[in-house]
């Protein structure tokens, strides 16, 4: 799961600091590994060296937190392009889809887009094994049967959060 | 080539939408799966496609047909020359064994028993279930009737086959046997299939996937 996109999102709803963000990120996503301050801060300033976040003010005094961050127009296309990509479809993706999920209902983007276009992608996958499968030999059915039944679970769990989406949405916050 | 198209389909049973907008194209030789959650209108979408259902509103063309334009008895002609049908059980006569059961849509069409019981048996040879030819279908298994069913739905070489959840009531290995000859079976002769079914690892037979949700048919690009 990429860090760097989940603050991209979050500060997608306004400038905020270090800290908001981190607070944003575990009642989101942090259920059981709420982040580290640290992470926070390698990572807000590879954006910033990466120009996909900017400063938006210094407030006085000391400490880290005394800088306010505000996404840019390349950080809103990064995400943009990042909710809009696939992962490649293997098995224990969900925290990564979940987030998506969650970023994109707190845009206002079309959440069942990103399931959607997951999808797609897995069943592209299972496609392409089931050729391998009808082509192949005993061993090569077990194992192409292994890795579908994984992507089908998957792609149950994909069915079902479009399934849920509204709910989702509500307790979101949107 | 573009064999069957559907547009903008609109069906309702009472104040219930079952289809609000669903449309669907299939190219000659092309093998579509079409899926969704239950109830979303995957089998109204399949019936309006194949005839059987008229839609409230929108159009399905056959080679440039509209079935809609088209009097009872010629759509029912239209079924029983170039679609053939699969569904998920009940469709074998109890009272014929396997091999009438396969030849009677060509006994229908006025083949002579005996021309339509070779073809019969050829069929059934391919479905590799040779062996239950003279039994009736309620002494076969489930994987075997449905691949007796196939049989039936190709006899007369259609030009579509409707298949409706065609191995929901089978387990894995069943359901792998029944995709995997039915697919050669209608690859080989150049039918095409329109693949009702909730299952991804039934739907990733196909060549691609159309998803109804709600009534409506949704194209998602394949992403490489
Ligand atoms: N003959 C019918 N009479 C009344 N309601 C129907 C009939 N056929 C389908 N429906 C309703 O239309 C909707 C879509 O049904 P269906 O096409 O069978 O969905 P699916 O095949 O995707 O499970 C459902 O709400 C279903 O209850
Ligand atoms: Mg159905």
């Amino acid at each position: 799961m990429s860090l760097g996109h989940a603050l991209l999102g979050l500060l997608e709803r306004g400038p905020g600091h270090g800290y908001d963000l981190k607070k944003a990120y575990d009642d989101q996503f942090g259920q059981d590994r709420p982040l580290h301050y640290g992470q926070v801060y390698t990572t807000l300033s590879r954006l910033l060296r990466n120009g996909l976040v900017q400063e938006a003010g210094v407030e006085s005094g000391s400490g880290p937190d005394r800088k306010r961050y505000a996404i840019t127009d390349a950080g809103v296309t990064d995400v943009e392009n990042w909710l809009g990509t696939p992962e490649k479809p293997e098995p224990y993706l969900q925290n990564t889809l979940y987030t998506k999920v969650v970023l994109a209902l707190l845009s206002g983007r079309e959440a069942a887009d990103v399931l959607d276009t997951q999808r797609a992608a897995h069943l592209n996958a299972m496609r392409e094994l089931t050729r391998r499968k009808t082509d192949g030999d005993l061993a090569d059915k077990l194992i192409c049967d292994y890795a579908l039944f994984h992507l089908e679970a998957d792609l149950r769990w994909l069915e079902l959060t479009t399934a849920r989406l509204d709910e989702l949405a509500k307790q979101v916050g949107r | 080539m573009t064999l069957l198209s559907a547009t903008d389909l609109h069906k309702a049973f009472g104040p219930t939408p079952a289809l609000a907008g669903a449309g669907l194209t299939v190219d000659a030789g092309e093998i579509v799966a079409i899926m969704g959650p239950s109830g979303s209108g995957k089998s109204t979408l399949l019936h309006c496609l194949a005839g059987i259902l008229t839609p409230d509103a929108g159009s399905v063309h056959y080679r440039g047909v509209d079935l809609g334009s088209l009097p009872d008895g010629k759509r029912s002609e239209l079924r029983r020359t170039e679609f053939g049908f699969v569904f998920q059980f009940g469709q074998l006569v109890p009272e014929l064994s396997c091999v009438e059961n396969v030849a009677l849509p060509l006994r229908l069409a006025g083949v002579k028993r005996r021309d339509a019981e070779s073809r019969a048996t050829d069929w059934l040879e391919k479905l590799e279930v040779a062996d239950v030819a003279a039994k009736r279908p309620g002494e076969t298994s489930g994987g075997q009737g449905q691949r007796v069913a196939v049989a039936r739905a190709l006899v007369t070489a259609p030009k579509v086959i409707f298949a409706d959840e065609p191995t929901g009531a089978l387990d894995s290995l069943n359901g792998e046997r029944v995709m995997t000859l039915f697919l050669a079976a209608a690859r080989a002769t150049s039918a095409a299939v329109v693949l009702v079914t909730h299952e991804p690892r039934v739907a990733a037979y196909a060549d691609r996937e159309v998803v109804v949700r709600d009534g409506r048919s949704r194209l998602v690009e394949h992403a490489g």
